[in-house]
């Protein structure tokens, strides 16, 4: 399991390009894939893990760690997943320290961005579907749908910081919902 | 030895507050890395912090190991990358502890319930923030769109379809550069901040 752990999250960390939530896809596979966790609970891990301090991405990945082994599986996640990053840094440091310039590297980043955007969306179109967001209709959905539009409406029009989204949403939840 | 825990000790003290991102550590470590110990030049910080983005990984942590490693080497590399790292790493397991307790809890499950939807609104909103960086021209349009059918509909795992992205980016480069049409990537060097880790 530990092995698993370490080979799952250093795979991961080799190919984060994109960071944060980008990534967060390619942990759910593996999560599901491996039957750690269920996609809702994988929600709320996510959503602990942003309002962390820390990389989202390293940070699901220690969360992830703990709830399959422990103190172990936590440490394991997070030195798997900061292996590759610190490798390739020195590697990059030692022999290509104008890496970034070459045109090849800015050709694949090219190609990778709109990857990356295209991976996002998936994420957040997954989390919708597995927490009732989309397909149902009924009060209850309607007052998700409710709370994201208000969410994304203060994220991008009032600037409001993630983490205080997060909270108030989380206080509109107890509010409504016990 | 006493420069090893010197970098160490500013990285450990920093990462508690890289709260909403790598870029958010910028001002502290200038501050500390070239105005008090005058290690490196700003130019050199933010030389850096570019060249972290072009790495798999987070932004905080690549820009660690990177200071660490111009200051003082591999050692250096490593002392600034366990600093980072520590704080946030015992901060997740305390709230991992916290949530293993009390996630069954009425109120609590009624917080996460009003909590997912918010989630799913951040994800939208760091696709928003990174649409301009990385949806360039019409290539790059069709690329995402070809990539989000590859996730949703086809179900490819996604290392496979960043893998086929990185590949047709330098394909796709190769063939214009052919043709002699001038490319996107030629005039956008310094949107980094809106791509890489502008949210982790």
């Amino acid at each position: 399991m530990i092995w698993l752990l370490f080979k799952t999250f250093f795979l991961t960390g080799l190919v984060s390009f994109g960071g944060g939530y980008a990534i967060i896809p390619v942990i759910e596979a593996e999560v599901v894939k491996n039957g750690w966790m269920t996609t809702q609970k994988f929600t709320d891990i996510v959503a602990i893990a942003g309002m962390s301090p820390g990389p989202i991405a390293t940070n699901t990945a220690i969360f992830t760690g703990y709830q399959v082994s422990g103190l172990t599986g936590a440490a394991v996640s997070a030195f798997a997943m900061v292996l590759p990053s610190l490798l390739l840094v020195l590697i990059v440091a030692m022999f290509f320290y104008k890496f970034h310039h070459s045109r090849i590297v800015q050709s694949a980043f090219y190609g990778l961005r709109p990857v990356v955007i295209a991976l996002i969306v998936f994420a957040a179109v997954k989390f919708a579907l597995s927490n009732g967001m989309i397909g149902t209709f009924s009060m209850h959905t309607l007052s998700l749908v409710g709370i994201f539009a208000v969410s994304l409406y203060s994220l991008i029009k009032r600037n409001t910081h993630p983490a205080y989204v997060i909270l108030m949403a989380g206080l509109v939840g107890m509010a409504f919902y016990s | 030895m006493k420069l090893l825990f010197q970098i160490f000790m500013i990285f450990f003290k920093l990462s508690p507050i890289t709260f909403g991102g790598g870029y958010a550590m910028i001002p502290v470590i200038e501050r500390e890395v070239v105005e008090k110990k005058h290690w490196l030049k700003q130019e050199e910080v933010t030389d850096l912090f570019a060249l972290s983005g072009s790495i798999p990984g987070a932004i905080a942590i690549n820009s660690a190991a990177f200071i660490g490693y111009r200051i003082a080497g591999v050692l250096g590399a490593i002392a600034a990358t366990i600093g980072v790292m520590i704080p946030t790493f015992f901060i997740i397991v305390m709230l991992s502890i916290f949530y293993l307790f009390f996630s069954d809890h009425p109120k609590v499950e009624a917080a996460f319930e009003g909590i997912r939807p918010a989630v799913v609104a951040l994800i939208v909103f760091a696709a928003y923030k990174m649409r301009k960086g990385a949806v360039v021209d019409k290539t790059t349009f069709a690329a995402a769109g070809c990539a989000l059918v590859m996730l949703l509909v086809l179900r490819l795992h996604p290392v496979l379809v960043i893998s086929a992205g990185a590949v047709s980016g330098i394909f796709l480069i190769g063939i214009q550069d052919r043709l002699g049409i001038e490319t996107k990537i030629d005039d956008h060097e310094q949107q980094l901040d809106y791509f890489m880790g502008a949210d982790i």
